[in-house]
């Protein structure tokens, strides 16, 4: 990638922002602003997640970057390139995508659900074949058991893997993530929680994750993007984080605060 | 003469003018499905369309059978043959239920699974014909299901132009005040009818979804 440099990220980027928002706005039809001026940029490799309350402007931001949704102002630069000047097909199929609901397609197996963007891309059948065991092994899910099940024969967990496996299938460099782990228990959460750890450890991707959990941003953050009402009130390193000053993210850190000693006592 | 014996000496009619009547009411399923399944996608896509598709065929529901036949008779190339003529107007009948029946199906669609397969990047067609036309199968084919037995039943009247079909007997037996030719008529068009509902349902209920 040839991303020159520029000015206009709002922290030392490292030289490859791969996501950069310049001054990004988004208005509905009815005038409500629902995003002012956001800049950020995403380098290669990292994980930013948007931590903010519901209707902060955090899907907004996420559905910008693979042109589910365009801005009414400023432009949103995927891979040093604006999403306008994208076809958006191609670049959708260079983002993987990952939402809550999961949205898992009910009439195909867990096989054919993973393998839909490869087929979409046309790759030869072997290949799509070995990618699906691949994947659905790096995800926890035994191939020989999982690949020929339906997604209503799915526990949540499973489905969520699922739903990241085929996300990952042709291996994009960019990975959505909407409030990922949102549906699942407490304790299930906290699995595939840890195991999205592993694998982004050994994948790298360059991930953007929205969520409403503070513990969650900070588990699977490099950086994180606190957001209130439709503005950023700022980008953090976890350190910076815990240091910064902002009112929704010192309210965010008083609640960590708060609940790891609630923790303590427990123990 | 048993109602009995007089079938089975009507037997070669009976089943000439069942053959006529299943005719009829394919070629306007055809037709109808060829029709009201893309109408029903398109007032999913462009609901503004939907009052207009909607209503058109609701009036077309509305018209009684034999004054439409009186309507379709001066249009060039209908008019002029009896079995045209009677095709179209079923099929005018039968594009209710049907457009109803796909527009609900599609819109019925998980948005999610939807959204997902938007922002896994499939095209608009992609979608339709791999994600939302295979999860509304079994409610496009309820609507099909519906305007069969119906076309069924209203396909009897297409005899009063001469279009053939069981309405043949009922005509007749109108006319003749014959009990044995009106029945001659009804329970094959009435067997015809359950027949269709039940391999149409059990079709239905293959093709419906895993939840």
């Amino acid at each position: 990638m040839n991303a020159e440099a520029n000015g206009t990220s709002t922290r030392d980027a490292s030289p490859e922002p791969l996501i950069e928002f310049r001054r990004v706005n988004y208005a509905l039809d009815s005038g409500q602003r629902l995003l002012h001026d956001v800049n950020f940029s995403v380098a290669r490799g990292e994980t930013l997640v948007l931590l903010g309350r519901s209707g902060a402007g955090k899907t907004t931001a996420l559905k910008l970057i693979n042109r589910l949704l365009e801005p009414t102002a400023g432009e949103v630069l995927v891979e040093g390139r604006s999403t306008m000047e994208w076809n958006p097909i191609e670049l959708r199929r260079h983002i993987g995508y990952v939402i809550q609901e999961i949205g898992l397609f009910p009439h195909f197996t867990v096989e054919k659900n993973v393998a839909l963007v490869p087929h979409l891309e046309k790759w030869p059948e072997d290949r799509v074949g070995a990618r699906v065991r691949e994947l659905l092994t790096m995800v926890g899910l035994e191939p020989g058991k999982f690949a020929g099940r339906y997604p209503h024969e799915l526990s949540g967990g499973q489905r969520q893997r699922v739903g990241v496996a085929r996300a990952l299938a042709a291996d994009p460099a960019i990975l959505l993530m909407d409030e990922p782990f949102g549906a699942l228990d407490p304790l299930t959460r906290g699995e595939v929680l840890t195991e999205f750890q592993d694998l982004q450890d050994r994948l790298q991707k360059t991930v953007v994750v929205v969520t409403h959990h503070v513990g969650e941003a900070l588990a699977l953050g490099t950086h994180i993007g606190v957001m209130d009402g439709g503005k950023l009130e700022g980008i953090y390193s976890r350190e910076e984080f815990l240091r910064a000053s902002g009112p929704v993210t010192s309210a965010y850190v008083a609640l960590l605060r708060m609940q790891e000693r609630a923790e303590e006592e427990d123990l | 003469m048993s109602l009995l014996e007089f079938f089975l000496k009507q037997r070669q009619e009976i089943l000439q003018s069942s053959i006529e009547h299943v005719w009829l009411v394919g070629m306007a399923m055809l037709l109808a499905v060829a029709i009201g399944v893309p109408l029903g996608v398109l007032v999913t896509r462009r609901p503004w369309l939907s009052r207009p598709i909607l209503g058109g065929a609701n009036v077309a529901e509305t018209i009684p059978s034999l004054a439409l036949f009186g309507f379709l008779l001066p249009v060039p190339w209908l008019g002029g043959r009896a079995d045209r003529m009677a095709i179209a107007a079923l099929t005018l009948y039968a594009l209710l239920p049907i457009i109803r029946n796909t527009s609900a199906g599609i819109s019925g669609v998980d948005r999610a699974v939807r959204e997902a397969a938007r922002g896994m990047g499939m095209t608009d067609w992609q979608i339709l014909y791999r994600v939302e036309l295979p999860l509304s199968l079994s409610t496009v084919l309820a609507g099909v299901r519906v305007a069969t037995v119906l076309t069924i039943g209203i396909a009897t009247i297409a005899a009063a132009v001469g279009a053939g079909g069981l309405g043949e007997f009922i005509f007749r037996g109108l006319a003749m005040v014959n009990n044995q030719l009106i029945l001659a008529g009804a329970i094959p068009a009435a067997l015809m009818a359950l027949m269709a509902d039940f391999l149409l349902s059990v079709l239905e209920r293959r093709l419906r979804p895993v939840r």
